[in-house]
């Protein structure tokens, strides 16, 4: 069990001066087999979270924490997908997936094999040969969920991994993205603008108000888990209790944050 | 019958097409090779039937001729083949000299702030300054040797080089230098994964500009004081008005520099077929 924690952390452009307040003391934490989903507008310090989860950016105040150790800086332990997927577009498929692995400096057959072996856990076994820009959107955010995957680490954070794929692609790449962390067992962190997305794949859902970004609404959630316990996607998705959820989690994001019924 | 009236309309008779489509890619092949030959044949008729002063202009197959007979017998003291095997080979040591500085420099400037402050001005100095104002200096300090003639060619190689290079490396996204991050790389790792591999087709457009004013510089820096090369050649015809020679001379750096260009085309093709793609 490993535990991701950010401490009453703060977070300002223009440092101690703190010119411009993007996030107000925010505390959470993510275990591993949890799967907590951030939502909120534009603005709401959502992107800077998962930057200061992963160590991109410096807290203004507070502390981010790995099991009790103050993590400074990024680390193979906490891997990230983003949005516009950040693929390296010189290296196929396969040497995308494997070049964690390479920086680890694991040997070259031994990388092959287990990048063969995580393209295949996200459906894109044979493909380790083809160049990125030939393939879809959905592949590409495939390749990156399987480079995070490499590194096996303890943390996938995901910055709107799925925010640029059509609403078809996106609802099988949800189903997948809980298949792939259920097996994992990492602890994942999810940035998406989509309520129902959050929803369906979250354990723990946190509300964040914008200017300053600061928490209104944490709620916890099983759609997921359902799902994974082998009920239709669809049938959880149009359920009354589904629907309820994601009014409620509407109006928290809109500012109308009432009592909830998780 | 009503109901087919929209059919007809649309269906409005249309021009055939004046050229069939697969006669298409051919067209700018088609019309520069006209242009070519009927700039030839004004220039044929233009020196034979007196118009021009063959002094001026000698006539297309006199220039040929001229060409065989550099070939054969060479002109100052050397073949031609000797000329452009001299001039070929400054161009190419000062583009050795010149990517070995320049890249690297290129890096610095987009990696690190003080790196960036201590080339830009060096690279912005170079950068619009013509070759021919810094020669004097180069040859008061270095003299006429080769060296001298190499470092002139590399100095107006450098800036291009350098700007390219940089230009490139900051085309890597913040999500992509940041995965790298994430994956435990340090930041010579970040460089060597992410921003050179980033920086190389840009590296590579570099390159080719830096030819181009490399021989531009080439002709410039074999006025002074050369004994072969193909400026110094064409620089000791065009003082005794050997005008054939001159045109020779033209002709075979303008095949030299398309020569170059092919070739940087294929090198890109092979070694970044990802050039143009994110």
């Amino acid at each position: 069990m490993s535990d991701l924690r950010l401490d009453t952390v703060s977070f300002a452009y223009g440092g101690k001066s703190r010119e411009t307040l993007i996030l107000d003391r925010v505390s959470l934490s993510i275990a591993s087999g949890q799967f907590v989903a951030v939502l909120g507008q534009s603005g709401s310090g959502k992107t800077s979270l998962l930057n200061l989860a992963a160590g991109f950016e410096t807290p203004t105040a507070g502390t981010v924490s790995i099991d009790g150790r103050i993590a400074s800086g990024p680390s193979a332990d906490r891997a990230v997908v983003f949005q516009d997927d950040a693929l390296f577009v010189w290296l196929n498929a396969r040497d995308n997936v494997a070049l964690p692995l390479q920086l680890k400096g694991i040997a070259a057959p031994e990388r092959r094999r287990r990048a063969d072996a995580l393209l295949a856990s996200v459906g894109l076994a044979g493909d380790g040969d083809k160049s990125i820009w030939t393939l879809s959107g959905g592949m590409r955010q495939r390749v990156g969920i399987a480079r995070a995957l490499a590194a096996e680490p303890k943390f996938l954070l995901m910055d709107e991994p799925l925010g640029a794929l059509d609403a078809m692609t996106r609802e099988r790449m949800q189903e997948l993205l809980l298949q792939v962390w259920h097996t994992s067992r990492t602890g994942a962190l999810l940035i998406t603008h989509s309520v129902e997305e959050a929803l369906f794949l979250a354990t723990e859902i946190i509300v964040l108000a914008p200017q300053p970004g600061r928490i209104v609404l944490r709620t916890g959630v099983a759609f997921g888990a359902r799902f994974l316990a082998g009920e239709p996607a669809r049938r959880l998705r149009s359920e009354p209790g589904f629907i309820l959820a994601r009014e409620t989690l509407l109006a928290a994001i809109h500012g109308e944050a009432t009592a909830v019924a998780a | 019958m009503t109901a087919v009236e929209p059919t007809v309309i649309l269906s409005k008779p249309k021009r055939p097409p004046r050229l069939r489509l697969e006669l298409r890619p051919f067209v700018p092949f088609g019309v520069a090779t006209a242009v070519v030959t009927g700039i030839v044949i004004l220039w044929h008729v233009a020196s034979s039937s007196g118009w021009v002063s063959p002094v001026f202009l000698p006539t297309p197959e006199r220039v040929v001729q001229s060409f065989f007979a550099l070939m054969v017998r060479g002109y100052v003291g050397s073949t031609l083949f000797e000329h452009a095997e001299t001039s070929l080979w400054r161009v190419l040591s000062a583009l050795f000299f010149a990517t070995l500085f320049a890249v690297p420099a290129g890096l610095i400037v987009a990696t690190s702030p003080v790196g960036r402050g201590m080339l830009d001005p060096v690279i912005e100095f170079l950068r619009p300054l013509p070759p021919l104002a810094y020669l004097p200096l180069v040859i008061i300090w270095f003299g006429i040797g080769e060296p001298a003639k190499v470092l002139v060619i590399a100095l107006s190689m450098i800036a291009p080089i350098a700007i390219s290079t940089a230009t490139g490396v900051r085309s890597a996204t913040d999500s992509q230098i940041n995965a790298a991050r994430a994956f435990g790389a340090s930041r010579l790792q970040v460089l060597r994964h992410v921003l050179l591999p980033t920086a190389l087709p840009s590296i590579l457009t570099g390159i080719r500009i830096a030819l181009g004013a490399g021989w531009t510089t080439l002709v410039a820096a074999e006025l002074v004081a050369a004994a072969r090369g193909l400026g110094y050649m064409m620089q000791s015809a065009a003082q005794f008005l050997v005008t054939d020679i001159v045109i020779v001379g033209i002709l075979v750096i303008a095949a030299l520099s398309f020569a170059f260009e092919a070739i940087l085309r294929i090198i890109e093709r092979v070694f970044v077929p990802w050039s143009g793609h994110r």
